[in-house]
């Protein structure tokens, strides 16, 4: 692909792009980088050039950030650094677990999943069972939360893994983990968790619960992109993906992205220094527009259970209106929000996830997500309450036409 | 004054430079890839390059947005696409007829459902990268007339637009050649510069129809039947009558030719084959008929029954299903499905036209 005007700094070409007083609302698909972790990331970049396989002093000194940041990111899961083991992204430990899982298993193993996963989780599932596995899909309730004495039927003796979701990207629905994963121990069954929207949104203490593998990213909480982390609680069985080095306790080959690495312990660290008090302010920020989308739009319909949401996220449907055309009508006003999970072949597909919750198709449709951060204030949720009832009436008039 | 504009991009040369054309009016364009899914060939990729963000035509089309600075979008109308214009494309050919699938597509897709996301976007309309005009009419109201480049007339493709559309639309290629606006991609260094270009409908690869129909109705099989005569004399087999189209004589296999497909009849599977002379005809029958006037015409017309054909003199008048065109001089095979469009006697101004239904004796 041609790059327009290769002279061009990221922050001109930006410009070219973004107006001041855009409002990002968009934190779910990601985070912009919190200045901890800019000032992480500089300083590793800057004055840690070594390889952390290195025996010399350079490789010592990468080797301290690496272990710095590991213990930044346990810290914020609260267990031990060496349980975790850094990846390329959630997609990548997504992939990871559940391969293993199948790996070996012969075509009789047995997987558990639920139907709003992410789809970094239900394609691996879809490719494992072409392979030759079983794969049971879990239908979630209409409030989008699975119920725990269906997820305990499903199990088996012959099941091999369950993965659930801790907190979902569209909707931000949470799931009951510590049920599900206590649920799969006393089965005997492996039990993993995307947990990539809980962290930093949610004291997670993934120490004290069952869980025997857990996936994370950076971006989603103001690290960098291209990073991301798979919890293993000691003994858990595990393969890696790639083979080709002895990197990560022989778990994941490849040179450590080490500015990454140290830009996502601060992030973590950051995060979760402020997590009480950025939930409280998330979720008033997210109630005082909710409410001024109902005041004025009374026949918007909130998708997902208000009391298991994510305080950052609102996913609701305005009934009559195209949510694609929703996205890009308020992206042309200088609001950034998104229909849902961020993009299929660039246009928009119907959520499964809503599907999955029972929501019309209609509805489903005509849905968008509101998902707040840190840079979002009272004046930018005004602003959105000032333009979005012009905006939504616009789109459902132009449908009517 | 600086209006927004939405701009169908495809992904092609035309687009791109009506595209530019836009924004450089000091307009505020905003670029819009229709996503039409597996039935159309713009998605022909192999699936796995296409699976995320990766129609190829959609990708130049925001390579062409970044160059120019304008937004661009991709808008999934892949289940529209299907019901207007694939399955209707489907079912007329298993009626016998000959449909044209890209008017349908522009009335619906582009100039209506197009039209509304512009509505919804806040803009004033759409405009394309199709070749014709948009101007005063006699009657002072807005018109559709050929464009300047004759070659690439698109105005076939566009006669049963309502009229009332075309205040809201813009074809900014209308006053140019086609040599011109690939000048002026080069010019603007438009990724589209030199692209081919795309031909025919774009879900038929090489004009390939029954391959096509094999592809979009899996289900249909194909039943062998016979080739006759007009009095049923039988002079071969095919493989299926479905996908013929009179005037058609490749693909026949018949010997002491040439022979022309006359007539395709479903419901007996059987194809109609005849001698050229005899696929004359002096009037065809038309349902469906639109006129942008709002009646008629009355007096001499010219009319065309077949895209890139050359119009002859003709006039129209009043059919059991709407109307009938009558010819001054014979026009060859005109097929059942295929528009008929009356242009003005200048022949510069489309007055409208309709669907073939069959040739008049």
């Amino acid at each position: 692909m041609r790059i327009p005007n290769p002279g061009y700094p990221a922050s001109k070409l930006a410009s070219l792009y973004l107006r001041m007083n855009d409002v990002y609302l968009d934190y779910n698909a990601t985070a912009p980088l919190r200045p901890e972790a800019l000032r992480a990331i500089g300083d590793v970049l800057a004055n840690v050039h070594g390889n952390p396989s290195s025996t010399h002093a350079f490789g010592a000194a990468a080797r301290a950030a690496l272990a710095r940041a590991r213990k930044q990111v346990a810290d914020a899961l609260g267990v031990a650094a060496e349980t975790i083991v850094f990846t390329s992204g959630a997609t990548e430990a997504n992939n990871t677990v559940l391969r293993q899982a199948a790996r070996g298993a012969g075509r009789g193993a047995h997987l558990v999943t639920c139907a709003t996963e992410h789809p970094s989780v239900l394609e691996e599932v879809r490719a494992l069972e072409s392979e030759g596995c079983r794969v049971t899909i879990l239908p979630v309730e209409r409030d989008g939360r699975l119920d725990a004495g269906r997820f305990e039927a499903a199990l088996t003796p012959e099941t091999r893994l369950a993965s659930v979701m801790w907190a979902n990207n569209e909707t931000g629905v949470i799931q009951p983990i510590a049920e599900l994963a206590a649920r799969a121990a006393a089965r005997g069954v492996p039990f993993h968790t995307d947990a990539v929207q809980a962290l930093g949104k949610l004291p997670l203490a993934l120490g004290a619960l069952p869980v025997d593998c857990a996936s994370f990213s950076a971006h989603k909480l103001g690290g960098p992109k291209g990073i991301g982390a798979l919890y293993l609680r000691r003994g858990a069985r595990h393969a890696p993906l790639f083979r080709g080095g002895s990197q990560e306790a022989g778990r994941r080959p490849g040179t450590e992205n080490v500015p990454g690495a140290a830009g996502f312990g601060a992030a973590c660290q950051a995060a979760c220094a402020e997590l009480a008090q950025s939930e409280a302010r998330h979720a008033r920020l997210r109630e005082r527009l909710w409410d001024g989308i109902h005041a004025a739009l009374p026949d918007a319909r909130r998708n997902g259970a208000r009391e298991h949401t994510l305080a950052h996220t609102l996913n609701v449907s305005f009934a009559g209106a195209s949510g694609e055309a929703l996205v890009e009508a308020l992206d042309l006003e200088g609001i950034a929000v998104a229909t849902g999970a961020a993009c299929h072949a660039g246009s928009t597909e119907p959520s499964h996830v809503l599907e999955a919750m029972g929501v019309p198709r209609e509805l489903g449709a005509s849905a968008i997500r509101f998902s707040l951060g840190p840079g979002v204030d009272e004046a930018a949720i005004a602003r959105v309450l000032e333009l979005l009832p012009r905006v939504v009436a616009r789109v459902r008039g132009a449908r009517a036409a | 004054m600086s209006e927004r504009w939405l701009v169908a991009m495809s992904g092609g040369v035309d687009s791109s430079v009506a595209a530019a054309l836009v924004a450089r009016a000091g307009h505020e364009a905003v670029g819009v890839t229709m996503d039409l899914g597996e039935g159309s060939a713009r998605d022909a990729a192999p699936r796995s390059a296409k699976k995320c963000c990766g129609l190829p035509d959609a990708e130049d089309a925001r390579e062409v947005a970044r160059a120019l600075g304008i937004r661009h979008y991709t808008a999934n109308y892949r289940d529209e696409f299907k019901s207007h214009v694939i399955e209707p494309f489907v079912a007329e050919y298993a009626a016998g007829r000959t449909p044209i699938p890209c008017i349908a597509c522009n009335r619906v897709l582009k100039f209506d459902l197009l039209l509304r996301r512009a509505k919804a976007l806040g803009a004033r309309g759409v405009a394309t990268g199709h070749y014709a005009r948009i101007a005063a009419a006699p009657d002072g109201g807005l018109g559709l007339f050929r464009p300047r480049d004759r070659d690439k007339d698109q105005t076939y493709f566009l006669f049963d637009l309502p009229r009332a559309t075309l205040e809201r639309v813009r074809f900014p290629l209308g006053e140019l050649e086609k040599s011109e606006v690939r000048a002026l991609a080069r010019e603007l260094g438009l990724v589209t510069a030199d692209k081919p270009e795309s031909q025919g409908i774009c879900f038929v690869p090489d004009g390939d129809v029954r391959g096509a129909l094999g592809r979009l109705a899996p289900g249909a099989p194909r039943v062998p039947g016979p080739i006759t005569t007009a009095d049923g004399a039988e002079l071969g087999s095919h493989d299926g009558a479905v996908g013929y189209t009179p005037g058609q004589r490749r693909g026949l296999g018949l010997s002491s030719g040439p022979w022309y497909v006359r007539e395709v009849r479903p419901a007996e599977n059987r194809l109609v084959v005849d001698r050229a002379a005899a696929l004359e005809a002096r009037a065809v029958a038309l349902r469906g008929a639109h006129w942008l006037d709002g009646a008629p015409p009355a007096g001499e017309v010219r009319a065309v029954v077949r895209h890139r054909h050359a119009s002859v003199s003709a006039r129209v008048a009043p059919g059991a299903e709407g109307a009938e065109i009558h010819f001054e001089k014979p026009v060859w095979a005109p097929a059942p499905g295929q528009a008929a469009v009356v242009y003005d006697a200048a022949d510069e101004r489309v007055l409208g036209g309709g669907w073939i239904t069959g040739a008049l004796a």
